[in-house]
């Protein structure tokens, strides 16, 4: 198992005063949980955070911590030095202590506060995931696999780890992060109390011509400039496959136009919004130029008039 | 010891989604009493006059749970809970409008 260095994990020097410590945790704390962070790995981040400051804001615990020596390095192997279970009379909240690391436990064991006495059936911890999704996923609804870890706890207070594989249906029409609940699924209960719940958090990820704003999609239209001038029908692609559109004569870049229920389906589906772009034909051949210079010459249009030059 | 389990169809908690308040309370793992405060800060919004009528959508059931992670994890009163959730919920709305106006402005096609 690796050594864990707590005061690495909490930016804080070896012989940090309380204050310090307490002070760098509350702003690490802010930083990354995972309801306020947009950090990558925020959950493992608030978890580590929340381990080590476990340890280091109780004197007596930061004491069997430092007793390990400062030799250690992040990351290395360790293997607890003999009798070093032995500071195994420090108790934990069950539910914050299920989920801290190996290396934790070896130290300090998995001794619960008033374990052996306190039979009182307790309901396990919600646990909450994040799901990266497609959007075309989202749209169409699809079922996917998910392999969690889940942490039990044996009849003597230790920790066991069991794989588990879950086939979850995504229900079409989705949004950015809407949740999933999948009930019993989270976190064991003690003494005979009910599991927890597991909580999908979809996470839409980036599509590559469309921007989603709940269910409304939206798409960056190119057009020539004698679509947007005459009018036109056009073809567009939508979640759901290519659609006809057709643009106004008249029509200028900045414009939307809406195709109404082709977003995410729901009550109601969301809408398709096209903002047109006119691109212009590159002049790279004869032919091009003198097309362009014909328009020059025939056309009278200043297309900077409002700005009074 | 592995073991997989097949076909698990879940609760999408979304605006279409409906519980009553003794439903919200036992999601969000509070008592009566704190769900009671969070409609008297404005932090929740239930259809419904008195506390038996009242009806959360499946948003309400995250907003409650939100506050109550941030409460116990952040050590915040419920007010303060309830101003970081309106802030957040800004900048998610922020964020979302830069990412439209980005492609708009065709920042991440043209680099």
């Amino acid at each position: 198992m690796q050594y864990k260095d707590y005061y690495k994990t909490l930016g804080v020097a070896r012989d940090a005063s309380q204050d310090d410590i307490k002070r760098s945790y509350r702003k690490l704390a802010r930083k990354y949980h995972p309801d306020v962070s947009k950090e990558p790995n925020a959950e493992t981040r608030f978890k580590e955070i929340n381990e080590a400051n476990e340890v280091l804001r109780d004197p007596e615990k930061r004491a069997a911590y430092d007793s390990l020596g400062n030799n250690w390095r992040a990351g290395q192997d360790f293997r607890p030095p003999p009798g070093a279970g032995g500071f195994h009379d420090f108790k934990f909240d069950a539910d914050e202590a299920t989920d801290f690391s190996d290396f934790f436990a070896s130290i300090f064991g998995r001794a619960f506060k008033g374990e052996g006495k306190d039979t009182r059936r307790r309901r396990g911890q919600d646990q909450s995931i994040k799901l990266a999704i497609s959007l075309d996923d989202a749209f169409n609804g699809a079922t996917r696999q998910i392999k969690l870890d889940v942490p039990e706890i044996g009849p003597g207070g230790q920790r066991t780890t069991r794989a588990k594989t879950l086939n979850v249906r995504i229900p079409a029409g989705v949004t950015q992060g809407r949740q999933i609940r999948l009930a019993g699924q989270g976190s064991p209960g003690r003494n005979g109390g009910p599991a927890g719940d597991l909580y999908l958090e979809i996470d839409l990820r980036p599509h590559a011509h469309f921007t989603v704003e709940g269910r409304d999609i939206q798409l960056r239209l190119p057009i020539a400039p004698w679509e947007a001038a005459l009018g036109a029908t056009v073809t567009v692609p939508t979640l759901g496959g290519s659609v006809n559109l057709k643009i106004p004569p008249g029509s200028q870049s900045g414009q939307k136009l809406r195709l109404k229920g082709r977003g995410l389906p729901g009550t109601p589906a969301g809408d398709e919004i096209l903002l047109l772009e006119i691109v212009t034909p590159p002049a790279n051949t004869d032919a091009a130029k003198e097309a362009y210079r014909q328009m020059a010459e025939r056309l009278t249009f200043n297309p900077r008039a409002q700005l009074g030059v | 010891m592995a073991q997989t389990e097949t076909g698990i169809e879940g609760i999408l908690l979304d605006e279409e989604l409906i519980v009553s308040f003794a439903e919200l309370t036992s999601l969000c793992g509070a008592n009566s009493r704190i769900v009671k405060l969070m409609v008297t800060e404005g932090l929740l919004h239930p259809l419904g006059q008195r506390p038996a009528e009242w009806r959360f959508t499946g948003i309400e059931v995250k907003r409650a749970q939100r506050a109550m992670r941030l409460q116990r994890d952040l050590d915040l009163n419920l007010a303060g809970a309830a101003l970081a959730l309106e802030l957040l919920d800004e900048l998610e709305r922020l964020r979302q409008r830069l990412s439209i106006l980005e492609q708009q402005l065709g920042t991440h096609e043209s680099d």
